[in-house]
């Protein structure tokens, strides 16, 4: 009996124990705000500058969390969408924000901009102003760095093999190039194409494709258009160049592997987002900086057909720190930070592809000379609203910016994975990818 | 027909000598990863991706040290918090239940034991909204006390089935002995069994150990920036825009030792564990 109540005794104070400690929450001080980071180097680099500078200079301290961006968006959903208030700032890519502006879950802006002027709102792309807006035209978060998509290629392969790519090529000139600079002998692929299954890996420059063929997803009226002529011929082409001429195994292949590619030696061109010049012109990175020449995305019946992307900071709807979360972003999304950046880290590690004024600074274009100017030009005829021939139900260049083209691009990538494998033809996938997508436009057409 | 003394020593020889290299083989190949993981670690990013690799290329532990000013302290400090914390209640929880079910069988002890089974047919993914409401009903939510209460329920059932494995080993003789000298229950659970049993119950502490080190999706669900462990930490080092290899396999060193660590101190005793109870 006496052994049994030491038993009860101890499992009591045990209990007792951990139920205190389990609620004894360490209350955040009112000067710390939380931020949700995606993993890429410009985010590691402002981790890296914040509390010598941010918090210096305010006395606020930033608490981050960085993840890869598959988990950044299960993460946001989360705490966006639940209201838990984890996090006072979190990271939103361009669709991300077309999706959750309006909802009342993530903050607008607009008065917090309008009322801070060192943070200069006509310097920044009026591209990434419209993609960074809801429906309802409000701005629900402040663009950190900008992407467009353009063709990366090694100068002196192209010179050694012949091959000519002008400014701004189209995708039958990449093409021919790509059969000349294609050297499988020696471990080079003519072209490195993201194959891996994806709606923002594969589908991302897919779509790019597809939109300078004049093919969509859907039409302004939400009929799918997923096996039309001009989406399969954009298939066709991207899935011919990697069976020629791309990367070994192209359906493990995204940016980190055709990025890894080009700065081993094993590709000859690229094309990919223009934040990519980040690695491959970095000597650490990369064994070839120094020897890449850049030209504008590839068309076909566009006149333009790079991708915009920004990843930007949102206040969540749910923070109570809105004032000192503002000022956090006013700070990371400044032209000053950029200076800070570019003396602190090197010119070509600058955030850039959102403001104008940094391809006005003369430190920076003497850095990025090889590439700052297809950049610039890409992000500014890259229109949202307007990416092809014909009306758009919704905002985007490469992605559709409704909820369900995540979970839909994503399929009908694995599907053409599978056609790039050998598995099955284009069309046969895109039919496949058709189906899908009519049960998605059901949704919204009228 | 039958062989020669000298034929049959040279074949159970050559036997010999045949397990011993195929030991080495498997004992190498289980190793491979692990050094691979390491020799990468100490590479400059643009020499990682290099297929294939180039031995000779420049040695760095640059890497290792970007690893800690990326803040790696508070994420391994909430590990070793949960890890432990869970740990040690598991096993003060687990251990006289594991008596109560195979030396002292309570009534209806084997339905205790499937109960206690059925708590794991549910995959945690199916179990994570739930727990995140709840958890955020209650104002928890990032909190590494809580996190452990969760490794606890985890890990709970599987050390209760591996203890009683381990006590079931043990003749009941000697527990009738220890009552007839008017020992209490307690000190026959921690002055008698215990000592017989510690192999078993170090080779369950170490694998909740492991498993509560290792755990990601709790961990990366419920925690925000205070509670995330190590695993996030890790997986925060992926990114989709640049290299990653050398500094995700550094971090992944890192990470790893303690449990590493933890493995080689108990080696002798969970490799007497391990053959004795549940997992024999």
């Amino acid at each position: 009996m006496k052994s049994r109540n030491r038993v009860i005794a101890i499992s009591a104070v045990m209990i007792a124990s951990l139920t205190t400690a389990v609620l004894t929450v360490p209350a955040k001080a009112a000067s710390t705000i939380n931020v949700l980071m995606v993993g890429n180097p410009q985010m590691k680099d402002l981790q890296t500058l914040t509390a010598d500078n941010f918090t210096a200079d305010t006395g606020i301290k930033v608490n981050f969390t960085v993840l890869p961006e598959n988990e950044l968006r299960d993460k946001v959903t989360q705490d966006v969408a639940s209201g838990a208030g984890q996090y006072d700032i979190v990271t939103l890519g361009m669709y991300d924000v077309a999706n959750w502006g309006g909802t009342g879950k993530i903050k607008s802006l607009d008065s917090l901009v309008a009322a801070d002027s060192s943070w200069n709102k006509a310097d920044v792309f009026p591209s990434m102003i419209k993609g960074l807006s809801g429906a309802d035209k409000k701005l629900y978060a402040a663009p950190f760095y900008g992407e467009s998509s353009m063709l990366m290629y090694r100068a002196d392969l192209a010179k050694k093999a012949g091959a000519v790519i002008p400014l701004h090529p189209t995708w039958a000139q990449v093409e021919a190039a790509a059969a000349k600079m294609n050297d499988k002998k020696n471990g080079v692929a003519g072209i490195c194409l993201r194959g891996l299954p994806g709606w923002g890996e594969q589908f991302a420059p897919l779509t790019t494709v597809v939109n300078t063929y004049g093919g969509t997803w859907f039409t302004k009226d939400w009929k799918a258009q997923v096996n039309a002529k001009p989406f399969v011929d954009a298939v066709s082409l991207y899935v011919n160049l990697l069976k020629k001429y791309g990367e070994p195994a192209p359906t493990q292949a995204g940016f980190t592997e055709c990025d890894n590619a080009m700065a081993q030696g094993k590709a000859a061109m690229w094309y990919d987002a223009t934040s990519a010049t980040g690695s491959i012109e970095k000597a650490s990175f990369s064994k070839y900086a120094g020897k890449f020449a850049y030209a504008y995305a590839p068309t076909v019946k566009t006149k333009a057909s790079g991708w915009l992307w920004a990843w930007a900071f949102s206040i969540e709807g749910a923070s109570k720190q809105e004032a000192n979360a503002w000022k956090f972003i006013s700070w990371a999304t400044s032209s000053k930070y950029e200076n800070l950046v570019g003396e602190k880290l090197g010119w070509t590690a600058v955030p850039d592809g959102k403001r104008a004024s940094t391809y006005a600074n003369a430190k920076y274009t003497a850095a990025a000379s090889a590439y700052y100017k297809v950049v610039l030009g890409s992000l500014q005829s890259a229109d949202p609203l307007n990416p092809g021939v014909q009306p758009r139900p919704t905002s985007g260049i490469q992605f559709v910016a409704i909820p369900e083209f995540a979970d839909l691009g994503t399929a009908v990538s694995q599907e053409v994975a599978k056609a790039i494998t050998g598995g099955q033809t284009v069309k046969a996938a895109l039919d496949k990818g058709q189906k899908l997508a009519e049960v998605v436009a059901a949704k919204y057409a009228k | 027909m039958r062989k020669s003394n000298n034929s049959i020593r040279y074949e159970s020889r050559a036997g010999s000598i045949s397990v011993t290299l195929l030991t080495w083989f498997l004992g190498l190949l289980f190793f491979f990863p692990i050094f691979w993981i390491g020799l990468i670690s100490v590479r400059q990013e643009v020499d990682a991706g290099t297929f294939p690799p180039k031995w000779t290329a420049p040695f760095t532990l640059g890497n290792y040290g970007e690893v800690f000013t990326a803040g790696a302290k508070n994420f391994l400090l909430n590990s070793v918090i949960a890890s432990l914390l869970s740990t040690i209640i598991v096993l003060m929880l687990a251990y006289p239940a594991a008596y109560a079910l195979s030396i002292k069988p309570i009534k209806k002890s084997k339905d205790v034991l499937a109960f206690f089974l059925s708590t794991k047919f549910l995959p945690p993914i199916a179990a994570l909204l739930p727990l995140y409401l709840i958890l955020q009903k209650i104002h928890l939510l990032d909190n590494i006390f809580a996190l452990a209460v969760l490794y606890i329920a985890m890990n709970l059932p599987l050390s209760v089935w591996m203890l009683r494995s381990f006590l079931k080993e043990i003749p009941k003789d000697l527990v009738e002995a220890a009552e007839l000298d008017g020992a209490s229950t307690v000190k026959i659970l921690y002055k008698v069994l215990a000592p017989i049993s510690m192999p078993g119950i170090a080779a369950t502490a170490l694998i909740c150990f492991i498993f509560t080190w290792n755990e990601f999706l709790l961990a990366i669900n419920v925690t925000g920036f205070g509670a995330a462990t190590a695993p996030v930490y890790l997986v925060g080092f992926v990114t989709a825009e640049g290299l990653f290899f050398a500094h995700l396999a550094a971090v992944s060193i890192v990470v790893s030792l303690p449990v590493v660590i933890a493995g080689w101190a108990a080696q002798d005793k969970l490799v007497r564990g391990l053959s004795l109870g549940a997992v024999k």
